[in-house]
């Protein structure tokens, strides 16, 4: 490297080195008006399976939501079935909350199989 | 989002300590965590300039499809563009997990403020460098993104598990076309070796300049976001590729490349870093070709977002 050069590069990329400096990732900037919503989708992969969270897209309406679910999440016949649904109509737990959401289920052992003693000898338990 | 609101001092010190411990039990980072600034200032940047990568690589390849020589390397080559589009989608929708949109995303690569790889700032001249950005070119992505599906973040882990399970047939579909030409005449051998002694130094440039040069790499890999620094990456492409070079017929045109015993390794000469600079900087043979062709895809396409965005109001 040429001692000019200030810059720093990175490959973490994957497709190759790119600049690390003077490269903008501020956020709150609005979106350009038009963009169209952010659906999540979900993709059944066989008969038998839960549908599963693959992604998101933009889409202007829920028809082209599912169509550009198919080109960009199953090209190679991952899924049989597609659900997607508007990113803003889901309501999550938040990971941040003081008393957490999952406390309630730390403390009880006993509803699992394993907090019962039986005996070896005891046939088909 | 919650992830950039400032937290008071015992809360945000309390944070760190989560966030720490999840790096430290090589746990994944999930959207909704908190997470340091500059980490998720790393992340956007390095997904946004990956995702840019893939959407600007569909164009050096994109140009032959009208001229396959066959049917079926045309179906071949238009599946393998049609991926570097959904790669693009994979990464800029892990990405907006981050809280950039997407339209900030496309407004920052066509005015050059984000980058993308300059190895698809160098033009694809013959059909040869379908298969040749196949093997190397796509060879050399590969070394680099499959460390990354174990990168602690988890959205974008995600999607180079499924990036990299498309990039096997980039690969090979580029490796099979060079054998195939190799077993042609010797002018179709002429137009792959030449072909690999265009792309081969732009390849080994792929794995970024020497660790001594990359301050940030010690940063990345201390937070599971980069897990192999790029001199050790760009050893094992090395390596990886003399056998395949050979077992094609082609020479790689570098004059210090021989196998060290002593090292069990093979040692080769540097790629020529200031034309790396070069490129970057927006000197390299297509730089401007490239942006514009992105731009005028996007004007051009207006209308259609336009006139589908009032087809859903109409329906709502």
């Amino acid at each position: 490297m040429p001692d000019s050069q200030p810059e720093d590069f990175a490959a973490d990329g994957g497709h190759g080195a790119v600049p690390l400096d003077g490269v903008p990732t501020a956020l709150g900037e609005q979106p350009p008006s038009g963009e169209w919503p952010l659906y999540e989708v979900f993709v059944r992969g066989k008969r038998g399976l839960n549908h599963v969270h693959v992604g998101s897209l933009h889409a202007a309406d829920d028809t082209m939501a599912v169509h550009h679910a198919r080109d960009v999440y199953t090209r190679r016949n991952e899924g049989v079935s597609i659900w997607v649904v508007r990113a803003d109509a889901i309501t999550a737990s938040s990971p941040d909350e003081k008393d957490p959401m999952f406390a309630p289920a730390g403390d009880k052992v006993y509803r699992h199989p394993t907090f019962y003693d039986i005996p070896d000898d005891v046939p088909h338990m | 989002m919650t992830v950039t609101d400032p937290a008071p001092d015992a809360a945000a010190a309390e944070l760190q300590e989560q966030f720490d411990a999840v790096i430290a039990r090589h746990d994944r980072v999930e959207p909704r965590d908190w997470m340091p600034e500059k980490y998720r200032a790393t992340l956007v940047r390095q997904i946004a300039q990956h995702a840019h990568s893939e959407i600007i690589g569909m164009q050096p390849e994109g140009n032959w499809i009208t001229r396959a020589p066959s049917l079926r390397r045309k179906a071949t080559l238009l599946a393998k563009v049609q991926d570097e589009a959904g790669h693009g989608l994979y990464l800029y929708s892990a990405a907006e997990t981050l809280g950039a949109s997407r339209g900030e995303l496309t407004e920052k690569l066509i005015s050059g403020k984000q980058k993308y790889s300059s190895i698809f700032n160098y033009p694809t001249l013959s059909y040869a460098d379908v298969g040749t950005i196949g093997w190397l070119v796509d060879g050399a992505a590969i070394c680099n993104q499959v460390p990354l599906c174990r990168t602690s973040y988890g959205p974008y882990g995600r999607s180079m598990i499924r990036i990299c399970k498309e990039e096997s047939f980039h690969q090979r579909q580029g490796y099979e076309l060079l054998m195939t030409m190799m077993r042609g005449t010797d002018e179709q051998r002429a137009m792959v070796q030449e072909s690999v002694d265009r792309f081969w130094w732009p390849a080994l440039m792929m794995f970024g300049p020497p660790d001594a040069d990359s301050p940030n790499t010690a940063q990345s890999m201390a937070w599971g976001i980069k897990r192999d620094t790029n001199d050790d990456l760009r050893q094992k492409f090395v390596d990886m590729s003399v056998p395949q070079a050979e077992r094609l017929g082609v020479t790689l045109p570098d004059p210090d490349l021989r196998w060290n015993a002593e090292r069990g390794a093979h040692d080769f000469g540097q790629p020529d870093w200031d034309e790396f600079m070069a490129v970057v900087k927006g000197g390299g043979p297509c730089n401007a070709e490239r942006i514009a062709h992105r731009k005028r895809a996007h004007d051009d396409g207006a209308w259609v977002r336009e006139a589908a965005s009032a087809f859903a109001a109409k329906g709502a």
